[in-house]
């Protein structure tokens, strides 16, 4: 994390702006935006220097909702955006915002190379195992029976492990989190935003319109039985015998962040012409 | 022996003899010896070992386009050489060197009734340690052009230094013995000396050029996706970029790269990134994005043959309708066109900086053509436009990222900035940034869009415009040296004809073009697509004359000078 | 998630304010939050139940922070929270329990459940702390609880418990984006 300037004790109520939330009362994401401003009111990040990136979905209208700065981009593109800017701007805090539609499946392909890159962001994915924005598809984190219009009686298909992915494809932080528990989350998020490289929190944050089953999260969640460990080897045998709902932090790793080969001598320009002159 | 202005020499061979490289050589000599000149090429299919034909126009003054036939045309070899088809014509008037253990003769070769002459390159290499039939091949262009020994000794040694000294040896060996054997031949033909030159002299790609022109234009971030024929903007740009301070960072897409230009542009960098057409669709949406948030970035897109995956090795002008059409939505945007290797370095320039002072993106259409030809050009003058945005100042109160001013261009906040805090927003929104789905917000924001681009002062560089007549060509990008040559010899014979290339596509300027046009009776539109995508596009948008005409077609093959001259001879009223 | 927050034995006066300030802080953001998202969703009569709540963990927060003095609160409640990791404060009310269609009487019932946990919070520091200043703190926070607790049933008494749940929608929902 880009060194951090400490204004005099910030409070959350810093870092949230006046914009009104259009997400249903009873959505998860609310006590996501509070463990967002809380996290960042203890870090003491400068809102200026902290940019929220999102793509499109219910969970990606975040930014607006801080006192940051903010990119709401295209649909699966969050990451891409946030890479570029990091890399040209590594003083910035960048912190990237994405739900389960947004992030695993359009967005799939940009999740694994942005693991394996290792830069310094931290990745949050507000998971309701379905698109709500676009009224109730199943999503890559769908369970195989669960009916739709667009699937009825179910996909069938297995859902994808988010955490299983980010940590085979090279994240240096994975954790799972649960909206409904925003102190955690917020001691989460802290953690990975601090954590050096690329963090992944994947939030289940149960959508009360499209999924009014979720509210059995609340009674099916519980504390991970260990405490994260830095060896790849033992979060991914933990990982796989994972139930879904273990809260905290898997890994917590020492991957070598990414560098980039930024000359730090700017020549003239002139000197790039050498090459062409006869 | 007759003194002609230029000279063109092909050099035809393949599994491995080397043509491309001896067409290189060629070029660096003459261009050492004070020549101007331009290298092409034209290829099999195969990775390795496949044929290949170095296309080479040597002249006294700079040139754009390839001649319509070759004075000089070497075989090395003749397998599968038939596939070059017209792209190596020759007339009664050529010199056809050919190997007789090389194959036979293509057929338009033979039938063009040039003069044929046999001389056993392969063998001749042979009799040398290490030595290569493509340096013979060079010795005898080299012999037959008047070509100073020790400039061809120059070229070899440099390119050849980290083969060796034996390698180098072995090559000059085989020059000698080129130079040796064209000795008894006669091309009678000799070229006009070079007008000496103050400028310092380039041999470079228009690859090249577009990116020394993004770097002095202020770029200093790129994402890079691979893809011919642009991907040696990006490996130019890989090491230089560092040089200066920039990064040049491999995408896992298009989709990818599109995005992280954008993201790094949002954070102050102005950004670009170099495709080619499949890769331009895919950026579509993206471009989108950054239309509607007023973010600057650059795409060059290296136009090749379409639709789809198409043909990657050879050039076309037929990413017209989506660069100025593609975006969904009303989304005006900036679409430029250089006109030669020279012209890339400025345009692309040119595009960082109104992209920068527009707040929005330029899609930059060079092609297969211009990006991959060689040629030897004065060091161009330094031009001063630099890429400037207009930024936001802290100021008291809430701030209004797209607040409506006369220009249309409000001022840009950089994350860092204390008080400038928004959220970049592709949803359709208000002054604030803030998503809305207001009709008055809507069109407001629309008309600031489209007023920004109308509004500005684009100069004189908007187009090429030359000559006078009743007569006009209007074409683009790399068929405007074609038509400039055409258009000479056309003078030659009488005819006044002016000459309109537009450099900026979009936005169209309909007045510029009007005045353009005052005086002119008949149009001649010249392009290379199939559909006439820049005929229609210029129908679109502009008055044309009551009497076009149209000379169009596709790739894989550039209209040549004589084409254009035919068709302006069969107009003459 | 277990309910019953774990609380370290030994407390000072300064932490104790400092937690209570953040649960009435926390009280108030959330009353705000949810009386934002009645007013977007057009409930206006939950509107007003949730400014009115908001107000009154106002006042009681502006008392705490007058008590407090020259006390940097949000410092240290920030360093409280991470020195206790498992510790979870106090929630008062749960923002996932929330509905556009809620009436007051659920409003209040989500307040309600807030209020009792809080009073349960405070008892127990009384019944743990070792130092008498803060034993005596906690006692007077557990009274103004109390009143809160009982501030609420008053307010259930105006709006009746509803036979079921809050109406269906009549409108299906929409895609925004």
């Amino acid at each position: 994390m880009s060194s951090v300037e400490t204004r005099s004790a910030c409070k959350p109520g810093d870092y949230k702006s006046d914009i009104k939330p259009i997400w249903c009362p009873g959505c998860g994401d609310y006590h996501v935006l509070l463990s967002f401003t809380r996290a960042f009111a203890e870090l003491g990040l400068v809102p200026e220097e902290t940019v929220v990136v999102s793509g499109i979905g219910c969970s990606s209208r975040i930014p607006a909702y801080t006192k940051c700065y903010g990119f709401h981009g295209v649909h699966g593109r969050s990451l891409a955006l946030a890479t570029g800017l990091k890399v040209s701007r590594p003083d910035l805090t960048v912190v990237v915002a994405s739900g389960d539609g947004d992030g695993y499946s359009i967005g799939g392909n940009h999740f694994l190379h942005a693991c394996r890159r290792n830069i310094d962001m931290t990745y949050v994915v507000m998971d309701n195992r379905v698109y709500g924005m676009t009224k109730g598809q199943p999503s890559p984190t769908t369970e195989p029976d669960f009916d739709t219009a667009l699937s009825p009686g179910g996909t069938g298909l297995s859902p994808f492990h988010p955490l299983v992915i980010a940590l085979a494809a090279g994240a240096n932080f994975v954790a799972r989190a649960f909206s409904g528990d925003p102190n955690q989350t917020t001691s989460i998020l802290v953690d990975a935003i601090r954590h050096p490289g690329f963090s992944f929190v994947e939030v289940l944050s149960p959508c009360v319109t499209f999924r009014p089953d979720e509210r059995e999260w609340k009674t099916q969640m519980h504390p991970a039985p260990v405490a994260a460990t830095s060896d790849p080897g033992k979060a991914a045998r933990r990982i796989m015998t994972d139930d879904g709902f273990n809260i905290g932090i898997l890994y917590r790793g020492n991957r070598r962040p990414y560098q980039a080969k930024v000359g730090s001598n700017c020549i003239d320009l002139a000197e790039l012409e050498k090459d062409f002159a006869l | 022996m007759r003194e002609v202005e230029d000279i063109s020499v092909a050099i035809v061979g393949s599994g491995g003899a080397g043509a491309l490289t001896a067409g290189n050589l060629l070029l660096e000599a003459a261009s050492l010896a004070g020549w101007r000149g331009l290298l092409t090429r034209t290829v099999g299919p195969q990775i390795r070992g496949g044929e290949a034909a170095a296309l080479v126009r040597l002249a006294s003054r700079p040139v754009e386009c390839l001649a319509d036939r070759f004075d000089l045309l070497i075989g090395i070899d003749w397998l599968n050489a038939n596939r070059f088809g017209a792209e190596i014509e020759v007339g009664p008037q050529s010199l056809v060197i050919t190997d007789p253990s090389g194959g036979d003769l293509p057929a338009l070769v033979a039938r063009a009734g040039a003069r044929v002459v046999e001389v056993p390159i392969k063998d001749i290499a042979k009799a040398i340690a290490d030595g290569r039939p493509n340096m013979v091949a060079l010795g005898l262009a080299a012999g037959l052009l008047g070509l100073p020994e020790d400039l061809s000794c120059t070229v070899i040694a440099k390119r050849l230094k980290e083969k060796g000294e034996t390698a180098i040896e072995a090559s000059r060996a085989g020059l000698k013995a080129g130079i040796a054997a064209a000795t008894g031949l006669d091309l009678s033909l000799q070229l006009i000396a070079p007008k000496p030159s103050a400028a310092p002299r380039w041999l470079v790609s228009g690859n090249e050029t577009t990116g020394l022109g993004a770097i002095r234009g202020g770029v200093r971030f790129a994402a890079a996706y691979p893809i011919t024929p642009a991907s040696e903007i990006l490996e130019w740009l890989a090491p230089n970029l560092p040089k200066v301070g920039g990064v040049l960072f491999q995408a896992e897409d298009e989709l990818a790269a599109i995005n992280m230009i954008i993201g790094a542009s949002f954070g102050g960098t102005p950004a670009m990134t170099a495709t080619s057409g499949p890769g331009l669709a895919l950026m579509i949406e993206a471009l989108g994005l950054a239309t509607a948030a007023e973010i600057p970035v650059v795409v060059i897109d290296v136009m090749r043959a379409g639709p789809s995956t198409g043909i990657p090795t050879k050039s076309e002008q037929a990413d017209l309708n989506i660069a100025v059409y593609g975006l969904h939505g009303d989304a005006p945007h900036l679409v430029l066109a250089p006109q030669s290797i020279v012209d890339c370095l400025f345009t692309t320039q040119w595009g960082v900086y109104l992209a920068e002072a527009l707040q929005a993106p330029a899609i930059v259409l060079s092609d297969q053509f211009i990006g991959q030809a060689v040629a030897a050009i004065d060091r161009p003058a330094d031009i001063a436009f630099i890429g400037r945005r207009t930024a936001a100042l802290p100021q008291a109160g809430a701030y209004k990222r797209y607040a409506v001013s006369a220009g249309g261009v409000s001022p840009m906040a950089i994350p860092g900035m204390r008080g400038g805090q928004y959220t970049a927003d592709g949803l359709t929104h208000n002054e604030f940034g803030i998503p809305t789905s207001s009709e008055s917000d809507h069109r407001t924001q629309l008309d600031k869009r489209r007023m920004k681009l109308e509004q500005f002062a684009y100069g004189d560089h908007w187009a090429t415009i030359e000559g006078d007549g009743e007569l006009a060509v209007i074409t683009w990008g790399s068929l405007t040296g074609s038509a400039r040559e055409a258009i000479a010899k056309a003078h030659g014979s009488g005819l006044n004809i002016r000459l309109i290339a537009p450099r900026l596509l979009c936005p169209t300027q309909p007045d510029r073009l009007k005045a353009a046009l005052d005086g002119v009776k008949r149009v001649l539109v010249v392009e290379q697509s199939h559909s006439g995508q820049f005929h229609r596009y210029l129908r679109a948008h502009y008055d044309l004359a009551k009497d076009v005409r149209v000379l169009n077609r596709p790739g894989p093959l550039p209209i040549r000078p004589s084409e254009i001259e035919q068709a302006i001879m069969q107009w003459r009223s | 998630m277990s309910k019953a927050p774990s609380i370290p034995a030994i407390f000072s006066l300064s932490d104790l304010l400092a937690i209570a300030y953040r649960i009435e802080a926390d009280a108030v953001e959330r009353y705000a939050l949810l009386a934002d998202q009645m007013e977007t969703h057009n409930n206006s009569e939950l509107m007003k139940v949730f400014r009115d709540l908001a107000r009154a963990e106002g006042i009681h927060a502006e008392e705490i922070r007058r008590l407090a003095g020259d006390i940097d609160l949000t410092g240290r409640a920030n360093a409280l929270r991470t020195s206790w990791p498992d510790a979870e404060s106090p929630e008062e009310v749960d923002l996932g329990a929330a509905h556009y269609l809620m009436t007051p009487w659920h409003a209040l019932q989500l307040s309600l459940a807030g209020e009792k946990r809080a009073l349960a919070f405070f008892t127990s520091i009384v019944d743990t702390a070792k130092d008498a200043k803060v034993k005596e703190m906690a006692a007077e926070f557990v009274e103004e609880e109390a009143e809160h607790v009982n501030l609420v049933y008053k307010l259930l008494r105006k709006y009746p418990k509803p036979a079921g749940s809050w109406p269906p929608d009549g409108d299906p929902p929409l895609a925004q984006d």
